[in-house]
């Protein structure tokens, strides 16, 4: 799924300063899934804000909504009249969410709640990993079913650099915290496979073309589209 | 290939095709735009190296590139070998600048992958890893003997490459390490430098990997050695340095005399107690020595070990 993080407050009130009239748009779907954006954070996030005006001694009126899908034009319809009537919104969805918002109704001022940081999954609870690039070329066929391109922090091809040891990589988080060694993991996994030729055969560089440094990638699937 | 033969032709090639031990150097460019410590470091190595590592903003630190650091090098009579990291380019800078490197006399290339963002000075920048080293190798090998990009057009005049790689033993996982080197003798690997080695019985077991899969005869490998100043040093890397395996014993020897000249030439005697077990080596070809920002110590060294005068070949 798609994951995000709440900005931090002192960021969101400075986004939403000298507005009087505020909508907090949350997304029931991925956001919601990863406990930052969903309905529930939403009227969360717009508690917050009242306490904080009240505190302060600005009138400020804070609404709560949330949508399905912020993604989707459909689902933003349903919520439409609370967005026109606000100044701001505040949307806690993805940047998809954010942008579709923004476009649906532009020029209405949309605001983003949240950082949206990866393609995830839950390892444990509460505890979110990194899991896909959305490079647009799969190739996890050939290293057990591991992503080098976005679980090995240099995005190797051919199998670990010289800093893998003890299983974990040569990085070093802002946080501190390990992370493992795809390239070991991959090894591996292979292993177990009885597949570990393929670790020696060697892969030629990616077509990053793919990926974004191609420009804004669009997906048209004619068969699909209605006769 | 060159008229008489060589790949590139370069002091280095022309010394490990001679079967001559090898002696190779380190050099880091400063973090400055002073010119005068290429030079000075250079003069220290000349005579005593065959050519000298000159390092890409090495563990990911701005510092002076190596492109013109290895020119002042070779301006002040040392060869250089030029380090080349993946992190910082992308393909079409890598070939440009070793174009560009090649027309400024460069002959040897060595590539890297090159330290993570994280461990430097400018830890949010954006890495740029649209190569892995080797597909660097690789891509340096088609410029040189197929006259083509790595796109695939072909250019008129091809850089006579001497072409390097790294190696690290003590990595994880370890069997995977000698293969790996073999990914990188197909890739198109001429010679190899290993991460600085302490643990010399590790290193002698991943030889042995080495000879059993026949890479020693197709690639000239040298073995990585950095002198000890101190028992601090050794405690760092034992401890907090990735990828380098300091034994025990090594450290204990360190704390057992006084810090400074002491503890210095205890150092240089264990590197060179080192290479003279290294060149007992089947397989070793040389070795390179990386003084960090103490290159006064490799003169020493090279004469303490029996290595000196250095070869002339034609």
């Amino acid at each position: 799924m798609i994951t995000a993080e709440r900005k931090p407050f002192d960021e969101i009130l400075d986004l939403v300063s000298g507005k009087k009239k505020i909508l907090v748009a949350g997304c029931d779907t991925c956001v919601a899934i990863c406990m930052t954006g969903g309905e529930k954070e939403a009227e969360i996030l717009a508690t917050e804000l009242r306490m904080k005006a009240q505190a302060d001694g600005r009138e400020v009126e804070v609404e709560h909504t949330a949508a399905i899908r912020q993604c989707e034009w459909e689902y933003l319809d349903m919520i439409a009249e609370k967005v026109e009537a606000a100044d701001v919104v505040l949307s806690m969805a993805c940047g998809i969410g954010i942008q579709s918002m923004a476009e649906k109704f532009a020029p209405k001022l949309v605001m983003p709640a949240v950082n949206t940081n990866m393609l995830g999954m839950p390892q444990e609870h509460a505890v979110w990993l990194e899991r896909c690039a959305a490079c647009g070329d799969c190739r996890i066929g050939l290293t057990g079913g591991i992503c080098p391109v976005v679980r090995c922090s240099k995005s190797l091809m051919n199998g670990p650099c010289g800093g893998s040891h003890d299983g974990l990589c040569e990085v070093t988080t802002p946080e501190k915290e390990e992370i493992e060694c795809a390239w070991h993991l991959i090894w591996e996994r292979l292993k177990a496979q009885g597949r570990e030729e393929l670790m020696l055969e060697l892969r030629p560089p990616k077509d990053w073309s793919k990926s974004s440094s191609g420009g804004p990638r669009k997906m048209v699937r004619e068969e699909a589209k209605p006769v | 290939m060159t008229e008489n033969g060589f790949k590139a032709g370069s002091n280095l090639e022309k010394v490990l095709a001679a079967g001559k031990f090898a002696v190779t150097g380190e050099c880091g460019p400063p973090k400055s735009a002073d010119v005068g410590v290429i030079e000075e470091k250079a003069k220290i190595l000349k005579g005593y190296v065959d050519a000298v590592n000159i390092t890409d903003n090495q563990t990911a630190v701005v510092r002076v590139c190596s492109m013109a650091s290895g020119v002042t090098a070779q301006q002040n009579g040392v060869e250089a070998i030029l380090q080349m990291t993946c992190r910082d380019r992308n393909r079409l800078a890598m070939q440009a600048d070793i174009l560009g490197a090649y027309t400024l006399g460069i002959k040897n290339v060595l590539c890297l992958t090159g330290d993570h963002m994280s461990f430097g000075n400018h830890p949010e920048a954006k890495g740029v890893h649209d190569l892995d080293s080797l597909n660097l190798i690789r891509m340096y090998k088609d410029m040189r003997d197929d006259k083509k990009f790595q796109c695939g057009e072909e250019m008129p005049v091809a850089p006579e490459l001497y072409i390097g790689c790294a190696e690290n033993p003590f990595a994880d996982p370890f069997e995977f390490r000698a293969l790996r080197l073999k990914k990188k003798v197909e890739a198109g690997a001429d010679f190899v430098q290993t991460q600085c080695i302490f643990n010399v019985p590790k290193f002698k077991k991943w030889m042995e990997e080495v000879r059993a899969l026949g890479l020693h005869k197709e690639i000239k490998i040298l073995a990585g050695i950095t002198p000890l100043k101190g028992v601090g040093g050794a405690r760092y890397m034992q401890k907090f340095v990735p990828g380098i395996d300091v034994p025990q014993a090594i450290v204990d020897r360190m704390a057992g005399v006084e810090k400074g000249p002491a503890s210095q030439a205890e150092g240089k005697k264990i590197a060179v107690e080192m290479i003279k077990e290294f060149t007992e080596i089947e397989g070793v070809a040389g070795v390179h020595i990386m003084a960090i920002e103490w290159e006064p110590a490799v003169p020493e060294i090279v004469e303490a070990a029996g290595l000196m005068p250095r070869p002339a070949v034609a």
